[in-house]
């Protein structure tokens, strides 16, 4: 039997839970037990973290015994530009307000979409700024400043 | 005579004027959205729940029910046209739908789905208002070890019974339970898992997950694909009226549809997915050429359509009398309700009958306006198909973004939106379901809390949990539901009934 890891569902599906549960359980520790009769803050997460490593363990030996493969191209282009243009809309509306922050997001989102058009991607921007200042602002009356900090 | 009496305070605020126009929105929105490709009543409703938390709590329940049924049914409207489910629900209704659609006979087809939708909504609507008061009675007997076995069964039910290997569900749940630690213990005010970021002191907003887990992760895998794709839909929908001949075969598959959706949406953990398969299954097996099925049969339509518009009507029975959501977009909807200031449990009824009734009054006056709406409408509805996705995906992350930014006014909740995106995407390509997680996410503190109340009223012993005769009857379906899942026999036919719906029909909109 070759054991295959590239691509491998269920191994970093595993890894993945056996990660997430081992790090929970680390930072549980700081956090008092308590009895069953007095559960303390730690008494449940730790149960919990443990439970989630044995499912990891569980799920990362049934990867390298059956060594499923992962379905499709894993889309990183995308993923990287969706989720930079949600933290750059975080970053600059505070700063700067609501309409810099809607076009730094269409922008960068737009980079990783399919094709990507200048004037298409403005024409957008342009359309849906005026709306989300139209529903959200004026409709709204949530506060936020359009344009500042300049 | 009560229900009566409930009703009509139901009906005279929901037919308020203002409560009309907010229901109305609800569904003219929902259906719109839902009607895009890949985007379910579960995307839906995270990305418009933040905007709604700017109204009074009347008013924006109705306008989410409203979004919530309108998704729904614009998600059959493309499944029949572009056979493009928005979500596990819908894929059924591709089967036959589509077949049907391709033989020239879309407009039967949506107007079946219409009135069989419209039919099992009426039923489920009064369903609410006949069980629901009994229900929220018996729920008031609860003790702290009745709700957590109530708890653990729905969760257990809702990772077995979802799509998708049992055993990764479940881990789901485990993670969901796990997130839901973040934030201040309750009883002692000690900050768990909050990495000293004074944010995290109160918890992630369940929106922040839920639309970095479904909205974002279904956008990256909409783009991972090369190119855009061009689909075949069917706008020439000239006869919308169905035959006499439609109308006879259907009627036995709505009915029956309908039984079948009330019952899954009732129980707590299972919803429109398992209950339109159900259905699917029955009519194939009930009817007498079995063959027709997946060549444009409309019992495959009105059954499936039916049951999961029952289930989603239905599963506020749990969702409002107990506190305790069906689904993921019923925890959703429970996180709307306990951020508008309402602890759910039985006694909203009590302390606001005005909500309970009115909500459910506004039910089915939506579910009116659905048919209404949307049988004329459909040539509109068609033409928002053709919008192409490099102009949809940003202005969805824009809905997604202001929503969440408004809630705390706080760029922290976009930063962990981001974050839940891309453990989302790894998630879903690693075929982990995301739906357990999020409601045992909602569950998650209310668990720990009854948990830890239950020790303590029992002095530590654990088997009070099987010697309250309520609570051992949860432990036991529980048992019975993991034990059936974990036989091969059963595991198979599971597989098989959404192996019918999946295996012809693709199930997203990229593996098209």
């Amino acid at each position: 039997m070759k054991v295959n890891l590239r691509n491998n569902k269920d191994f970093f599906a595993g890894l993945l839970l056996l990660a997430i549960g081992a790090g929970g359980f680390y930072m549980a520790l700081g956090y008092p037990f308590g009895t069953a009769v007095r559960m303390g803050p730690g008494y449940f997460p730790r149960v919990l973290a443990c439970i989630l490593m044995a499912f990891g363990l569980f799920v990362l030996i049934r990867g390298i015994l059956t060594s499923e493969k992962t379905t499709g191209k894993w889309g990183w282009k995308p993923l990287a530009f969706i989720t930079v243009s949600l933290v750059a809309f975080g970053f600059v509306m505070e700063r700067f307000g609501l309409i810099p922050a809607l076009v730094v997001m269409f922008f960068v989102a737009a980079l990783g979409g399919h094709e990507f058009k200048f004037i298409e991607v403005l024409i957008l921007t342009v359309f849906m700024s005026a709306f989300a200042v139209g529903v959200f602002v004026y409709g709204l009356g949530l506060p936020y400043p359009l344009l500042q900090g300049f | 005579m009560d229900i009566f009496d409930n009703l009509i305070l139901g009906f005279t605020v929901a037919l308020s004027l203002k409560n009309l126009m907010y229901c109305f929105i609800g569904v003219f929105v929902g259906t719109a959205i839902g009607v895009l490709p890949g985007i379910g009543p579960l995307v839906t409703i995270a990305m418009l729940l933040p905007i709604t938390f700017n109204l009074p709590p009347i008013p924006a329940l109705i306008m989410l029910a409203g979004v919530y049924y309108g998704s729904q049914y614009g998600g059959s409207t493309t499944s029949i046209l572009v056979n493009l489910p928005g979500e596990t629900a819908s894929v059924v209704t591709c089967l036959d739908g589509y077949q049907m659609a391709r033989q020239g006979r879309a407009g039967p087809a949506l107007a079946i789905a219409a009135i069989a939708s419209f039919f099992a909504g009426c039923v489920g609507t009064l369903l609410i208002a006949v069980a629901g008061p009994p229900i929220a009675e018996i729920a008031f007997k609860f003790g702290a070890a009745e709700y957590f076995s109530m708890m653990l069964m729905a969760l257990i039910a809702a990772s077995c019974l979802a799509h998708g290997d049992t055993v990764k569900s479940l881990a789901m749940v485990f993670l969901g339970l796990l997130l839901g630690i973040i934030g201040t213990d309750v009883n002692s005010g000690m900050a768990r898992y909050s990495f000293g970021i004074a944010e995290l002191t109160d918890g992630i907003g369940f929106t922040v997950i839920a639309v970095g887990l479904f909205a974002i992760s279904e956008i990256v895998k909409n783009l991972e694909s090369g190119g855009e794709e061009v689909h075949e839909v069917f706008t020439d929908i000239k006869h919308v009226y169905p035959t006499v001949d439609d109308l006879r075969l259907s009627t036995g598959p709505i009915i029956r549809g309908t039984a079948v959706g009330s019952f899954f949406g009732t129980l707590p953990g299972t919803g429109p997915a398992i209950s339109s398969f159900a259905s699917y299954m029955i009519e194939k097996k009930v009817a007498k050429d079995p063959s027709r099925f997946g060549k444009g049969a409309i019992e495959g339509v009105a059954g499936p359509e039916a049951a999961n518009n029952a289930a989603a009507q239905t599963s506020f029975i749990p969702t409002l009398t107990l506190g305790i959501p069906g689904s993921a977009t019923m925890a959703l909807m429970l996180g709307a309700l306990t951020i508008q200031g309402i602890a759910p449990g039985p006694q909203v009824m009590t302390q606001r009958p005005d909500l309970f009734w009115g909500l459910i009054a506004s039910m089915w006056i939506g579910n009116a306006m659905l048919v209404i709406l949307n049988l004329p409408l459909v040539g509109m509805w068609v033409k928002l198909l053709k919008i192409p996705y490099r102009w949809l995906f940003p202005s969805i992350l824009m809905f997604c973004a202001v929503g969440n930014y408004s809630i705390n006014n706080s760029s922290m909740d976009l930063y962990l939106v981001a974050l839940f995106g891309v453990l989302g995407y790894v998630l879903m390509k690693l075929e982990c379901e995301p739906a357990p997680l999020i409601l045992a996410y909602v569950l998650g503190p209310l668990m720990e809390e009854n948990l830890r109340r239950a020790l303590l009223i029992s002095r530590g012993d654990p088997t009070v949990f099987f010697t309250r005769p309520i609570s051992l009857a949860f432990m036991i379906v529980a048992v019975i539901i993991l034990i059936t899942m974990i036989l091969p026999a059963v595991r198979k036919k599971k597989e098989q009934a959404y192996e019918e719906g999946g295996g012809e029909a693709p199930p997203r909109r990229t593996d098209a």
